[in-house]
């Protein structure tokens, strides 16, 4: 794998990244970088980058947050106002973060990332814990299963994407996501040209994990940025492994191996996530953590201006489970009516109410 | 030719399941609460999208084993004795498509699986665009009277 040019800031943490073992700026994308995001790989997890975030280091200063704007300033939705006038107006509303560019205590579709605080006592010790947030890029993400259009996706190296050519913004990622993450932005993309006035409400943004740094084998500018070294990223297996042996190290504890049947992203924290939940400032509302899709989907929530997009840190069961045992039944089916029909146990029920014309 | 060769119970079950299955794959797009179909009574689980979703797999899988035995009878005997309309020649292309972007779709969902992301479009755009073909061919036997698949030889 040939020498890549550095991002300023990039080379110590890649030699820290090589230091840990984690592998070179090659190993970071399973493939040829340039050809990442197009391989097919229907094959487990094997292929897929995780990032761990050691919830001890972070000092809370920013530099992420401000790094992704950066990184990724070229995506932000730029609306064509007036918006269209939707049917029906009471309940499709438009949903406009434009001028609210600067907000950075959320996640709008301007701020992918943005930082939590939780003030903890544990043990007899207060903690004060900074918690970057974005997206958690599940292992099997709901927001890309359930989208009716193919528009988001999960990539073989492991990152779920939203395609804004694609995308009609009508919020269901955000729905059935755990944690509510994609932000919608009105008067963008496909649904101002098709049935602007019946069907879609803009565009849906979230951290797509750089994949544009990415796939040239560079690190995602949050990972680069970040003076504490927070975050570090490479096969999952390996991140995994170096979260439970910090966690081990700190007496500490790992949100994201399990969460919505394990996530990419993995928080390893002094402190019980139950108490970060408790305490950190968030208002994803009563029921952002139970099963996504109940609550949310029945108009509970109110929208205004500055919604919910602030991602709560509860537990959070597998949203796709039942489908996955579901789906044996359908694989199961036809080969079950073959047998049925070879061993003749249709026929009888098929040849029944047909006696009126057989001769 | 009016009368249908093969058994009524057949037909009707599977015009209620696709019937069901367009519906509940319809339901797949953010509709229900837009269009305020979760505020009539008996109808909240259509905002549902994990609930939606899950029905439309049972559905599928009653449909998956309903077309198979079908499928094995008409190779078995029926076809011996029976012949496909062109209508229902053309259905019957349309329903297997269904079926298999249908499966392929159920495949990429199962945890550990990941596909090209140009195949997951091809597989949700055929599987969307050939339910309303499905629809305009059944639009065009029922005007043309002719919506049996197959009739007698
Ligand atoms: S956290 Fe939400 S938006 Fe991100 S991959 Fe999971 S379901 Fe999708
Ligand atoms: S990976 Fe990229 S897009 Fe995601 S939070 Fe970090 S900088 Fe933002
Ligand atoms: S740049 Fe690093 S230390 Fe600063 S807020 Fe982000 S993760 Fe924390």
């Amino acid at each position: 794998m040939s020498e890549k040019k550095h991002r300023t800031g990039a080379i110590s943490r890649r030699g820290f990244l090589k230091a840990l073992g984690v592998g070179s700026a090659g190993a970071l994308v399973p493939a040829a970088p340039a050809l990442a995001a197009q391989e097919r790989v229907p094959a487990p997890s094997d292929g897929e980058l995780a990032t761990l975030l050691d919830l001890s280091k972070c000092i809370g200063c920013g530099a992420c947050v401000e790094a992704c704007r950066e990184s990724n300033a070229a995506k932000f939705p730029e609306p064509v106002k007036p918006f269209p006038a939707m049917l029906p107006s009471r309940r499709a509303k438009p949903e406009d973060w434009s001028d609210l560019r600067d907000v950075d205590d959320r996640l709008t579709p301007y701020n992918w990332l943005f930082l939590q605080n939780a003030e903890v006592e544990y043990r007899g010790e207060s903690y004060d814990i900074n918690i970057p947030r974005r997206c958690m890029h599940c292992q099997n993400p709901p927001c890309a299963n359930m989208c009716p259009f193919g528009a988001a996706n999960k990539q073989v190296n492991g990152l779920t994407r939203i395609s804004p050519n694609l995308c009609f913004g009508g919020a269901k990622c955000r729905t059935v996501c755990p944690w509510h993450i994609p932000q919608r932005q009105s008067g963008v993309g496909p649904y101002r040209h098709v049935l602007p006035r019946l069907a879609g409400n803009g565009v849906m943004y979230k951290c797509d994990r750089c994949y544009q740094l990415l796939d040239k084998g560079e690190l995602p500018a949050c990972i680069a940025a970040c003076p504490e070294d927070v975050q570090t990223i490479g096969p999952r297996h390996e991140i995994v492994a170096r979260a439970q042996a910090l966690a081990k190290e700190m007496d500490g504890f790992i949100y994201g191996l399990e969460e919505n049947g394990g996530t990419n992203t993995l928080y390893v924290s002094p402190v019980p996530f139950e108490l970060i939940n408790q305490a950190i400032d968030k208002d994803s509302g009563p029921g952002a953590n139970r099963r996504a899709g109940k609550k949310s989907g029945q108009g509970k929530r109110k929208r205004s201006p500055l919604g919910p997009g602030k991602p709560h840190m509860g537990p959070v069961k597998d949203v796709m489970a039942d489908e996955a045992n579901l789906a044996t039944a359908a694989f199961i089916a036809p080969v079950a009516g073959i047998a049925a029909g070879v061993l003749g146990l249709g026929s009888k029920l098929l040849n029944k109410g047909e006696g009126d014309h057989e001769d | 030719m009016k009368t249908r060769p093969y058994p009524a119970w057949i037909s009707r079950l599977f015009i209620l399941l696709v019937a069901a299955l367009t519906c509940t794959g319809f339901m797949q797009m953010p509709l229900a609460k837009r269009y305020a179909l979760t505020t009539l009574p008996g109808m909240a689980w259509t905002g549902d999208f994990f609930l939606v979703h899950r029905i439309h797999y049972v559905l599928g899988t009653v449909l998956l084993f309903l077309v198979a035995l079908v499928a094995v009878n008409w190779l078995k005997s029926w076809r011996n004795w029976l012949a496909l309309t062109g209508l229902g020649l053309a259905r019957a292309v349309v329903v297997g498509g269904l079926v298999v972007s249908g499966l392929l779709r159920v495949y990429r969902n199962l945890p550990g699986v990941t596909l090209d992301p140009t195949w997951i479009l091809t597989i949700e755009w055929t599987h969307l665009i050939l339910v309303m073909v499905l629809g305009v061919l059944a639009l065009v036997a029922l005007a043309r009277r002719a919506s049996a698949y197959a009739v007698r030889k």
